[in-house]
């Protein structure tokens, strides 16, 4: 039923339905005037704030921006000129996105075909639905606090390090980075899934009266199509994890300067705890121990930055993509 | 091995193992809900649901769960977490009703009135205030709002009628409410302004005909038709402004004091804290038993309600889906 949809899907804002009869509104009702001049109001003042945020944030930011903050380690100390850069910060975020897409994108493409193309038995497709709904509606925090517990169980040790009273510190990159993995899920989920639905029944039947099997289908056929939705899932869930903080400050260890467990390369670094640029913002804001404007701001436009080439990534993509919508896979529907 | 795996497979053998990776997934998030609800266990057989309300000091309950030993007595586990309660459903009550006006009154100014030109911008301006990360709206609310308040809207006066009760810096309902209605009001008005824009169009050129003007005709036939999305989109922002911890423990003041309405005007300015944000505040006291339970038990409370949140705003779509307005 589902899989006969019209690729496309409801245009976000339909083009203004009549022209030229602006001057009429002086003739309307005095409470449809009073909305009509709201409606200006709510629509011009969202730009007007998402203006101020990021004018504000380019003035601070960049007052402040040196590229030598870029390149340096942060250090503790008291005077803002001493407390270095944020190099570690953003290796953390690089990471951090790298490790939680890497892990989600995978398993939700796989669960999202096998819900759409074969999703027998029909409670379990249910239920695997429902658990992801579960999780999309999740708050990060709660995600977070699990993780922290979870990860202090004994065997899981590997995954971060003992501390020296011999409990399981449970913090590291790759605990955050599993965790983040559970933030970016429903939304890659929802896109792949919305994105198999709309494919047109008949380009399966096409394969299938060529004799390919189900799995050769999905391989040649869907798969290929379904690139630009992946993608979009994929970035917007990017978005998500860059963004998160409560997961880096609970689970990360939320230290300064990235600190390697062992000397072992990658995986010593990865059983470690470091920052992002979010926890790193945190620390630096009035509310955190460093409170240091100066190095929040910078980091903040810094995080901007990624923010705004992330959603033009996903413009970009869906745009490529066949329907492209306000909230294309935004919220898990 | 590694040709074996490269062989197009079989049909049996692919339904298998995506299967296996979907029940991996729905086996991993369902573990998660048990193992929160394992350890906050303790809260419930101790205080039943009686933790749920008020009673006694909050900071006093939490300060008597820490330092305690591995085993600690019964009494320890006494918990009443209203204060926090209420604060989350207060912020997040008016940031959602705030949020609900201003984000039905956009999607109608993008459906209907905005040229062009302003249509295009509008796009992207929703999509970039829906994310930007919290804790930059949490910088600037703790940098710009929050010095205003203290500074401009509240009075000397004001601060000093009340100094023995709690400070008045600035932080408090009003500049958590501000932000969180920023933070959710993109959400909502991409879900009700992609809902509008599913309305056939000659749905409201029908009305239009029988002699309503514009806006009232998106009032009285598009926007009725879709009030299950608005409803929706309505649960879904109130699952975020539920869960935000970042914001709140920014720029909430930070102390478990319940604002009172017959405060006046100062009620705007009372701090207060939710259950996010005390999960935040006292994450590094997550090895102390008593407080680990009363912590996992927020988290479970939590995770409760945006599960149901987000069951609501799929049920309540559902109608939609007759008219295919909904997709």
């Amino acid at each position: 039923m589902a899989a006969t949809e019209p690729r496309s899907a409801p245009t976000p804002v339909a083009p203004p339905r009549r022209r030229g009869r602006r001057s009429s509104v002086r003739g309307w009702r005095r409470t449809d005037q009073l909305i009509f001049a709201l409606a200006w109001l709510a629509g011009l003042g969202l730009c007007l704030v998402a203006g101020a945020i990021v004018i504000f944030l380019a003035i601070e930011g960049l007052q402040y921006l040196d590229p030598k903050l870029l390149v340096t380690s942060p250090s503790p100390a008291v005077n803002q000129a001493h407390s270095g850069g944020f190099l570690d910060p953003l290796i953390g975020t690089m990471t951090m996105a790298l490790l939680g897409t890497l892990i989600a994108t995978p398993l939700a493409v796989l669960t999202a075909v096998w819900v759409v193309e074969y999703g027998r038995p029909r409670w379990l497709a249910a239920v695997v639905e429902t658990s992801i709904e579960m999780i999309a509606g999740t708050p990060d925090i709660v995600i977070a606090i699990f993780g922290l517990a979870f990860f202090q169980i004994g065997i899981l040790a590997p995954f971060s390090f003992r501390a020296s009273g011999g409990g399981v510190y449970g913090r590291s990159f790759l605990a955050a980075g599993i965790m983040m993995s559970l933030l970016a899920l429903p939304l890659t989920y929802t896109a792949t899934r919305n994105g198999l639905r709309a494919i047109p029944r008949h380009m399966r039947e096409a394969s299938f009266a060529l004799g390919k099997t189900r799995a050769a289908t999905i391989r040649r056929v869907l798969m290929p199509s379904l690139r630009p939705d992946i993608a979009t899932g994929a970035t917007l869930g990017l978005g998500r994890i860059v963004g998160s903080t409560a997961i880096i400050v609970l689970l990360l260890g939320a230290t300064l300067q990235n600190s390697p467990q062992n000397s072992v390369p990658l995986l010593g670094f990865l059983r470690g705890t470091g920052s992002t640029l979010t926890s790193y913002i945190f620390f630096n804001s009035p509310a955190g121990e460093g409170n240091a404007p100066q190095k929040a701001y910078a980091a903040a436009f810094v995080l901007l930055l990624i923010v705004l080439v992330l959603n033009w990534a996903v413009a970009r993509i869906s745009r490529i993509g066949a329907g492209s919508s306000l909230n294309s896979g935004r919220m898990a529907r | 091995m590694l040709e074996r795996l490269r062989r197009p497979w079989s049909d049996d053998r692919a339904e298998r193992v995506l299967g296996a990776v979907a029940c991996l997934t729905a086996i991993a998030i369902v573990l998660m809900v048990v193992f929160v609800a394992e350890r906050a266990w303790p809260t419930f057989s101790h205080d039943g649901l009686a933790w749920l309300g008020g009673g006694g000091s909050l900071d006093s309950q939490v300060n008597a769960m820490v330092n305690t030993s591995a085993h600690p007595p019964a009494s320890v586990y006494f918990l009443r977490a209203w204060p926090l309660i209420y604060g989350t459903l207060l912020t997040a009550g008016f940031a959602v009703i705030f949020g609900l006006a201003v984000s039905l009154l956009t999607a109608i100014f993008i459906v209907d009135f905005a040229p062009r030109s302003v249509q295009r911008v509008m796009t992207p301006v929703i999509r970039l205030l829906a994310s930007i990360p919290s804790v930059v709206y949490g910088l600037i609310g703790i940098l710009v709002l929050v010095p205003f308040v203290g500074n401009h809207l509240v009075t000397a006066g004001e601060k000093a009628s009340v100094q023995n009760v709690v400070q008045l810096t600035g932080a408090g309902l009003l500049v958590s409410v501000v932000i969180l209605t920023v933070m959710i009001t993109p959400i909502m008005t991409a879900l009700i302004t992609d809902a509008l824009g599913s309305v056939p169009r000659s749905w409201h050129e029908g009305a239009v005909a029988l002699g309503l003007n514009p806006l009232r005709a998106t009032i009285a036939v598009s926007l009725r038709a879709v009030r299950p999305a608005v409803v929706a989109a309505a649960a879904l922002a109130t699952a975020r402004a539920i869960g935000e911890a970042i914001v709140i423990d920014m720029v909430s003041g930070g102390n478990a004091f319940t604002p009172k309405p017959q405060d006046g005007l100062i009620f705007l300015f009372e701090p207060l804290r939710s259950l996010a944000s005390e999960i935040i505040d006292q994450s590094e006291n997550v090895s102390e038993p008593a407080l680990r339970s009363s912590i996992y038990a927020f988290a479970l409370l939590l995770m409760f309600s945006g599960f149901m949140l987000s069951i609501a705003s799929r049920l309540v779509r559902r109608p939609l889906r007759k008219y295919e307005l909904s997709n």
